[in-house]
């Protein structure tokens, strides 16, 4: 049977027939929906791990074990879990291990445009490159067998346009996988020198092995028709390739790390001109150039963004892209913005309007730096946000402090914000930290976290008390506070700031795209009241419109939040239908 | 290569572009095509600008549209039909709903929502072809079938048997939103 899938969604089905049995994961688009559809396998235990390191952990312990496990991340997730990757190079497998992870090649949804088969490069492991999702599958499966074949973790990377495009594949039965025997071998699986030294000569030995198995393994084949130009290419660039250079000779390398210099020269043997194409990194080329071969890369591509057919038409053929139907006049962007009744929209606002120092952090949240709420000066990466506050404050000292706060939702908090209020304690700091508890985990799309009393599956299980954590990391001022009482939360912003001491602000309300949120009727204007002082507007809220001179309100867009009614002062919007519940 | 049949989907994020394109999906399969349908989710779901794009034929390799190559641009805003308007291609369509949506930088005064749209696309040389999907929703019997009159707009303009496309609805649609969903298709086609 044929099915329209995902390619994230038939990376789970390949989990599932490969037999997998354990799946922990942390969200991040592109990668959030492997590990959402694996959930929905009763055979798989799956989880949301608090972050990628302890993610990649629960994997390698349960390969330890003697299970097949997986463990999926978008691109600057491997950042996190890079440390008990690069030593499970090491320690190698029992029950195959795979590492998913979803680059975002044009910066859809990503902060850096990282290219992570630097990662498999340097942490010594293999890694292949499915090109559509029927190969999503098909590779995953053979991911496992590699992975127990030459005793290593194998990582299998996707760009958003195979995570995130569906195409066909054939399903297949579940493989029945024993669990292996566990066997205690301290030399194996306890990194200290003297083990260390030992297995870093096996991974060097393995990868010469992998080198020679990519040479000879069907995951690597050449399409040999006209051999004026010849191409190398894999994952979604292949299939921009057979467009765009329907007669062009082909390798397609499943397989992108290790690479065999052989098959590469035999390849090069038989055709005229040799080109490389791949999105970001110059990673194919450079290995041909180290092996002395010589190929066309980097000089008539760019490192930036994702490639399309044409534009691999006007580097190779130099084809023009032809001139099309363009407006004369500049189209107004669109940009993402917060929704409706979101509840940071109120957070923002007092922040803005306190024109303090925002060190922000990564989640829906991070649109808090556009226009009008123009509030956040500074953002990294996940938790950094705590990490950079304190900096700022022992760079230009503890009055800077109360000018001063680092904001990060409630999954990014546990992600990696703690360590950052620790250090904060312990270092005595005096940052005021505000943690956007709106109970999910938002931007990837509502997945629960150690915070909102619910596994993957949705079954209840304990929550994190974050005032009994911050008292406990010892943390004395810990308030919580409604952003949508706009007056109330202002007044906490401004006694925390000043008090001179460590302070956590728990913001509380939830994600308006909540099932259980309902604010009932949308806003309107009451025009015989409005005075168009646009003070409504400065909340930044899509459904408030000035149009033709007047205030509106979009009533298919307002979710009848009501957080306008606390700046308007003539007290000209209310519910519509004319009853202020 | 024989040629594919290239749609391409554009909006603003929360219409429901992404049911259009599984549904399209979904009309491929059943006739026996190969089909590749290429979404981006995450931040510009948040109410931005989105894309998606659907190509079915006897093979299809890459799941992008290029400029000039689209048979259907099917527009959830016209804005957005601006935008993306060099994506028709010769012969091409474009069907697009007549609401208009303005973003954040038109809200906030930094930039002007552009008059008469739907004219100059036209004035260009490209087939427009225009209705007011929120007028038919709302006959429909509910505002959140916009996505689906449109589907019954663009089914009008494929070459496929209607009965499909409503056999591929009632796949995708939950039960109790089926008949006011059948309705809106309905109102689209009509």
């Amino acid at each position: 049977m044929k099915k329209l899938m995902l390619g994230n969604e038939a990376v789970a089905r390949g989990a599932y027939e490969a037999g997998v049995t354990v799946v922990s994961s942390y969200p991040g688009t592109p990668s959030t929906e492997i590990t959402e559809y694996i959930s929905k396998y009763d055979e798989i235990y799956s989880e949301w791990a608090s972050n990628e390191k302890v993610a990649t952990e629960v994997a390698i312990g349960a390969s330890i074990a003697g299970a097949r496990s997986m463990t999926a991340m978008k691109h600057v997730g491997v950042n996190v879990a890079a440390d008990p990757l690069y030593t499970a190079s090491y320690t190698g497998v029992n029950g195959g291990l795979v590492l998913m992870v979803a680059d975002d090649p044009g910066m859809h949804s990503s902060q850096n445009e990282q290219d992570s088969r630097n990662h498999a490069k340097a942490c010594k492991v293999p890694m292949l490159e499915p090109a559509d999702s029927s190969e999503c599958k098909e590779y995953v499966k053979r991911a496992y067998e590699i992975s127990e074949r030459f005793d290593t973790p194998v990582m299998v990377r996707l760009t958003t346009r195979v995570a995130h495009s569906q195409s066909l594949v054939e399903l297949d039965e579940r493989e029945a996988y024993e669990l292996k025997e566990m066997k205690k071998d301290p030399s194996k699986y306890v990194m200290m020198p003297a083990m260390a030294i030992k297995r870093h000569v096996f991974v060097e030995e393995r990868m010469r092995d992998l080198a020679t198995f990519a040479g000879e393994s069907d995951l690597n084949r050449m399409e040999i028709n006209d051999t004026k130009i010849g191409v190398i290419a894999a994952g979604i660039t292949y299939q921009y390739v057979k467009e765009a250079l329907p007669e062009a000779s082909v390798l397609k390398l499943g397989m992108v790390h290790p690479i065999n210099a052989d098959l590469i020269r035999e390849f090069a043997s038989k055709v005229e001109k040799l080109y490389v194409v791949e999105e970001l990194d110059p990673f194919i080329e450079e290995f041909c150039r180290a092996a002395g071969i010589d190929v066309i890369g980097k000089e008539v591509f760019t490192l930036l963004g994702e490639y399309t057919p044409a534009l691999i038409r006007k580097a190779v053929l130099g084809e023009e892209i032809p001139a099309a139907n363009v407006a004369d006049e500049p189209v107004p962007n669109r940009p993402p913005v917060m929704c409706p009744g979101c509840p940071h929209r109120g957070t923002f606002y007092v922040l803005h309007k306190l024109g303090l120092t925002v060190c922000g952090d990564i989640g829906c949240y991070t649109l808090g730096a556009a226009a009008p709420l123009s509030s956040i000066d500074a953002c990294v990466c996940m938790g950094a946000s705590i990490g950079m506050a304190h900096g700022m404050e022992k760079a230009r000292g503890k009055e800077f402090s109360k000018k001063a706060v680092a904001v990060l939702g409630d999954s990014t908090f546990i992600h990696s914000g703690i360590t950052g209020l620790i250090d904060v304690v312990y270092n005595q700091g005096a940052s005021t930290v505000i943690v956007l508890d709106n109970s999910i985990t938002g931007m990837t799309g509502h997945q629960q976290n150690p915070t909102t009393g619910y596994t993957i599956k949705n079954e209840p299980t304990s929550s994190v008390n974050l005032i009994d954590l911050a008292h406990a990391v010892g943390i004395k001022r810990v308030v919580v506070a409604d952003p949508f009482d706009l007056a109330e939360f202002e007044r906490v912003v401004k006694e925390e700031t000043a008090s001179g001491e460590p302070s956590l602000i728990i913001a509380q309300r939830p994600c308006a795209l909540l099932k259980n949120v309902n604010y009932g009727a949308p806003c309107e204007i009451d025009p015989q009241k409005c005075v168009t002082c646009k003070m409504c507007m400065k909340l930044g809220c899509p459904a408030i419109v000035y149009k033709d001179g007047k205030m509106h309100i979009d009533q298919s867009l307002c979710d009848g939040c009501e957080l306008c009614t606390r700046v308007c002062k003539p007290g000209a919007i209310r519910k519509a239908g004319g009853s202020n519940e | 290569m024989s040629k594919t049949t290239n749609v391409m989907i554009v909006g603003v994020g929360g219409q429901g572009t992404l049911l259009a394109s599984r549904i399209i999906g979904n009309v491929a399969i059943k006739c026996g095509f190969d089909v590749k349908v290429s979404e981006v989710h995450g931040m510009s779901q948040r109410g931005g600008s989105v894309v998606t794009y659907v190509k079915f034929g006897e093979k299809v390799h890459s799941p992008l549209i290029s400029e000039g190559e689209a048979d259907i641009l099917l527009a959830f805003e016209q804005l957005e039909a601006y935008r993306y308007m060099q994506y028709v291609g010769k012969g091409g369509k474009l069907l697009v709903n007549t609401q208009q949506m303005d973003p954040m930088p038109v809200i906030t005064g930094a930039a002007q929502y552009p008059s008469d749209i739907l004219g100059k696309i036209a004035a260009k040389g490209v087939e427009v072809i225009e209705v007011d999907a929120l007028a038919l929703a709302l006959e429909a019997g509910n505002v959140k079938s916009v996505n689906v009159a449109l589907i019954g707009l663009m089914a009008k303009h494929l070459d496929i048997d209607k009965q499909v496309w409503l056999d591929a609805l009632r796949d995708t649609v939950p039960a109790k939103f089926l008949e006011v969903n059948l309705k809106a298709f309905e109102l689209g086609y009509r």
